[in-house]
């Protein structure tokens, strides 16, 4: 092949890629767009479109209640989008949210595509609120723009850490952790808490995030005979594991975060759920203000509630405040109002510290008892 | 020493689902060599079927009990399973059987990836569990905790694997098989109708991964349309270990593999002195997989494959 | 179009300067025409480019099939990492990162080639994919004992690159004018590929690219010409790492973020789909691919637009489509065009020549016919 030929043919290629661009829609003035991202395809995407409804259910519900901004009435329209929880993709994504001209977003899901995306809100000087995102580096790169809703691994872990020991009265515990960035951070600090409240830790074991069959460290588990098993996770493999713990005969607890605290849990896990505690951060729903009605809102027009739709709702909700606040849509007027967020959402009572993080949330615990999660309490 | 036990009923019932899959895996690739992606997807779609007549079937008769319910279900998913490869093999493979190999296995992913999104579409994001419809009788034998279950698992891929090996050795059907894998065009001349002899190892094959995809998901009590993908490259892993195109050496791979899991999660950490836990499960296995592949190229019981002159 | 086309080819010169000056307009008429995001998808297109170029140099050049391509990748994107980030503290300028990123990936491409060089066809796809997996599993759990790698979290704040004291990393205020980083890296990224376009046609043309086709069609009989088939193997494999270790480090260095979820098994899948649907062996058809397997799935992202525009409302959710729409094409593209979009002549030859010359020529191409 000689370069000349090459380069005809590589021109001819770029001809037919760069004419086959075709000219931007532009929107109306009114209109406010808000980006949404997570997962939608993959292994994830039950728990992704969880958070999409979750933010488009606050999104319907001020439209029909009618949002005047500036003196003009405005509309939100929420752009949904697909990160495939990967990294690269989640860039991508950013920038086509920001290319769009949204003045904030929530998301991402996952951590590992939270962190890079949130390079690019940075730059483009938009707020980012994040309803799940809890790994400790997001809001530790020192960026304003970055925010969550929920608590993060390091205040999670800390609670369940404790309560495992000095409430559950564990002594010898075993631990697994499904090598996520979520995950391995909550198994980590659970694992520090632990160890600092008197607790021994006989057992660290791990699996992946599409493994079903835990028999083999759960065998090698029931060898150290813990009273506890804390699991550092997502239901799809919680589940699973609480049926082959029972099984197995391991008699112990089965402790995990807020990815087993959801319906879909129950449902893998079956009659083997009961007696299963698991965290969730931020006060009962039920007993939340507007708490019962949300889910009664949700439910009605999407199913059950997987597990952050309440966070992405509340996110949202953050983000309309501080609108209202600045009586703007302006990016840069919303972040300066962000950190004076006082609101009191269906996933608890939500103020920022100065990274980003949820100051003091609170963290609750919840057994399962006859077939359905009972509030145990709620820890600071 | 029944913690040693257990690791092996573990292993050895997670082997044999490994081996039901890797079956239909070395089949395949025994008459055409071709790596059939989509073969753990069919998995998959049986699984699904199946819970989705046990779903219909549980709310129109209440009181069946359960066995039949279940039984039921993998009867509908294997005449589906069965239509799925068919038609698979006609419309994406059968047209490339004489293009470069790389091509079918370009196919082979695209099928892949349609069938995970249809089934997204049909049967939703969502993990769905399987009904508690089976007895969970439990056995102990020295120390070890045995489920019905997983008996069942074991024995029925003991049984599909000698049909099948008495199928292809004894059956008029099998030497076609045989023939067609030695040679297409020998065996066209001899009056073999290749093409059917082809569907015919499509079918059965899917029919065994419809099998294998009820079992896995009454095993795990769960299905989802993403199952199929690591199951698949496990189980395919486990037919070239065990020799590929071979089915007893499917068996052995499958039965291996999951063995070697098992072995190795429960018991890396103390072997290494801490150094290398259970997250290092699958290098355990792969490093077994390469081992033997560098000293055995053909796999365990695979033939020796000459150089070709 | 065609008429353009032909008097082009007959003046190269002006030809290669219509292409200059394209090639440099081309994100300023991507990002004007239809969004800064896709002067990001610029940019991956490129990085794909540059690994679908090294992948090609093992697979179509020599013929050697591997399914665990992206770990070379990611070793580069490591090895930046350490190098130019808080994690250690060192922050040593890419042009001493790049060179040794691509070294480090080579070597070990060498070291992973070595054990397989006895095995052929899909025995190797597996230990290659085996290999791939281990080391994206020793990126996931290698924060202890010691934290080399930050395990799942991944590595943060990558230095961006940085010339002089003018940082990639910054968007540029210029004349009211705002070039964010994504453009720079695009020019960054285009003279890589530029490099590694020109390699791999020299390579195509020299004594070891005629040897590895040798090896390619027949290693027995390469072998009996006196050619050292197991040294030239491993310059596949150590070749086609180099370039994968060197599109990590950019990538590391990009993102300003990596972690092991970008390395996976289906990055490996679609950098080998890419050189297979654009005709392996044929670098104009490997870059094809790449642009077309990038693009794609992004176009596709337009569907919801697309409805929104034609019925005035989203009647089938995208992102249900999307991945759907991805298997579809890889399919019926196979269907249509086996040999890939643009093959190389020499396959092409082969595609023409009667059936029973052109199983012959399908069963050498991976050598496990028995």
């Amino acid at each position: 092949m000689n370069f000349g030929k090459f380069a005809v043919s590589a021109l001819s290629l770029a001809l037919a890629f760069s004419l086959s661009g075709c000219g931007k829609t532009e929107d109306a003035g009114n209109v406010i767009k808000i980006g949404s991202v997570a997962p939608l395809t993959g292994p994830q995407t039950h728990i992704g479109k969880d958070n999409e409804n979750g933010a488009r259910l606050a999104v319907d519900e001020i439209n029909a209640k009618g949002l005047e901004l500036g003196g003009k009435k405005v509309k939100l329209e929420l752009l949904g989008e697909d990160d495939q929880a990967e990294p690269k993709t989640a860039t991508i994504v950013a920038q086509k949210l920001v290319d769009a001209g949204v003045v904030a977003v929530i998301g991402h899901l996952n951590s590992g595509t939270t962190i890079p995306a949130s390079k690019i809100y940075h730059d483009a000087g938009i707020p980012q609120i994040s309803p799940s995102a809890t790994a400790v580096a997001y809001t530790a790169q020192g960026y304003n723009t970055a925010y969550r809703v929920m608590a993060n691994d390091a205040q999670q872990g800390r609670a369940l850490g404790q309560f495992a020991v000095t409430k559950m009265g564990a002594k010898k515990i075993a631990i697994i952790d499904d090598r996520t960035a979520y995950g391995q951070g909550l198994a980590d600090e659970f694992e520090k808490a632990a160890t600092a409240a008197g607790g021994e830790i006989v057992a660290h074991e791990f699996t992946n995030d599409h493994a079903t069959d835990f028999n083999a460290i759960l065998t090698s588990i029931k060898g150290k005979s813990p009273d506890l098993v804390f699991f550092g996770g997502m239901d799809p493999q919680g589940g699973p594991m609480a049926r082959q713990l029972k099984r197995l005969g391991l008699n112990a607890k089965l402790l995990g975060g807020d990815g087993l605290q959801n319906a879909n849990f129950m449902k893998l896990a079956g009659a083997d759920a009961e007696g299963v505690v698991a965290s969730s951060p931020g006060l009962p729903i039920d007993s939340m203000p507007g708490g019962p009605e949300f889910r009664k809102k949700f439910e009605a027009k999407y199913g059950v509630i997987q597990v952050y739709a309440p966070y992405a709702y509340d996110a949202v909700n953050v983000l309309v405040a501080a609108m209202k606040r600045a009586d703007s849509a302006d990016p840069a007027k919303v972040l300066a109002e962000l950190p004076k967020t006082d609101l009191q959402g269906v996933s608890g009572p939500i103020k920022f510290d100065a990274k980003g993080d949820t100051s003091g949330g609170a963290v609750t615990l919840y057994e399962v008892k006859n077939g359905a999660w009972q509030v145990l309490e709620t820890v600071k | 020493m029944d913690i040693f036990i257990q690791q092996l009923v573990n292993g050895l019932v997670l082997g044999s689902i490994y081996a039901l899959v890797a079956l239909g895996y070395t089949m395949v690739y025994g008459i055409l060599e071709l790596i059939n992606f989509a073969h753990g997807e069919v998995t998959m779609i049986g699984a699904m079927v199946a819970l989705t007549v046990i779903g219909v079937l549980m709310g129109a008769a209440p009181d069946l009990p359960g066995v039949v319910v279940v039984l039921a279900g993998i009867l509908v998913a294997i005449p589906a399973c069965m239509a799925l490869a068919f038609a698979i093999e006609k419309i994406a493979y059968r047209p490339l059987r004489k293009a470069p190999r790389l091509a079918p296995l370009i196919t082979a992913i695209g099928v892949s990836i349609i069938l995970q999104n249809l089934a997204m579409l049909i049967w939703g994001r969502q993990y769905i569990s399987f009904p508690a419809l089976l007895p969970v009788a439990r056995f102990h034998f020295l120390g070890a905790s045995i489920s019905l279950l997983q008996i069942v698992i074991v024995v029925l891929a003991l049984v599909i694997m000698a049909g099948l090996w008495l199928l292809v050795e004894k059956s008029r059907l099998g030497r076609a098989m045989r023939a067609t894998a030695q040679s297409r065009e020998v065996a066209q001349l001899m009056g073999v109708n290749v093409d059917r002899v082809i569907s015919a190892t499509f079918i059965i094959g899917a029919a065994i991964a419809a099998i294998a995809g009820v079992m896995v998901s009454a095993y795990y009590g769960l299905a989802h349309y993403y199952m199929g993908f690591m199951l698949g490259l496990k189980a395919f892993s486990a037919a070239v270990l065990g020799g590929i195109g071979n089915i007893a050496g499917a068996m052995l791979g499958g039965l291996l593999l999951g063995v070697i899991e098992a072995l190795g999660a429960g018991y890396i950490g103390d072997i290494t002195g801490g150094f290398l836990g259970s997250h290092y499960q699958d290098v355990f296995a792969f490093f077994v997989l390469i081992g033997v592949l560098v000293f055995r190229p053909s796999g365990l019981l695979g033939e020796r494959v000459a150089n070709r002159a | 179009m065609k008429r353009v086309l032909d008097s082009l080819r007959r003046r190269p010169r002006l030809a290669f300067a219509l292409l200059t000056v394209l090639l440099a307009a081309l994100p300023f008429i991507m990002g004007f025409g239809l969004g800064n995001s896709w002067v990001r998808v610029l940019d991956f297109v490129l990085l794909y480019v540059l690994l679908a170029i090294g992948l090609n140099i093992v697979v179509g050049y020599a013929g050697l099939l591997d399914l665990g391509y992206i770990a070379f990748y990611a070793l580069g994107a490591y090895l930046y990492a350490w190098l130019a980030s808080p994690h250690f503290g060192l922050h040593l300028p890419f042009w001493v990162v790049l060179p040794i990123g691509a070294a480090f990936a080579g070597l070990f491409g060498v070291l992973l080639g070595a054990p397989t060089l006895r095995l052929r066809g899909d025995y190797l796809a597996i230990v290659t994919l085996g290999f791939g997996e281990i080391i994206r599993i020793f990126m996931n759990n290698l924060n202890a004992p010691f934290n080399l790698t930050n395990g799942p979290q991944g590595m943060n704040l990558i230095d961006p690159v940085r010339i002089a004291t003018f940082s990639f990393g910054k968007p540029l205020h210029f004349h009211g004018l705002t070039l964010p980083p994504t453009y720079f890296y695009y020019y960054l990224f285009l003279a890589f590929t530029l490099l590694a376009i020109f390699i791999a046609l020299r390579l195509q043309d020299s004594r070891i690219g005629r040897a590895w086709a040798a090896i390619r069609e027949d290693e027995v009989a390469a072998a009996a010409m006196g050619i050292n088939t197991r040294n030239l193997k491993l310059l596949a494999f150590a070749m086609g790492a180099t370039f994968g270790g060197l599109a990590g480090g950019l990538f590391a260095a990009f993102q300003g973020f990596i972690s092991p979820e970008s390395f996976t098994l289906w990055e490996s899948i679609l950098v080998l789909c890419m050189i297979v649907l654009g005709g392996m062996g044929n670098i104009p058809g490997v870059i094809l691919g790449a642009i077309l397997l990038t693009m794609i799935p992004e176009a596709l992202r337009y569907i919801g637009d697309l409805q929104r525009a034609t019925l005035g409302h989203v009647v089938v959710d995208p992102s249900d489509l999307r991945m759907l729409l991805f298997g579809v094409a890889l399919v019926s593209m196979m269907l249509f065009r086996p040999a890939g979009l643009l093959p190389s002549r020499q396959r092409k030859r082969e595609f023409a020549a009667e059936n029973g010359v052109a199983e012959q020529e399908q069963a050498s191409l991976y050598d496990a016919k028995a």
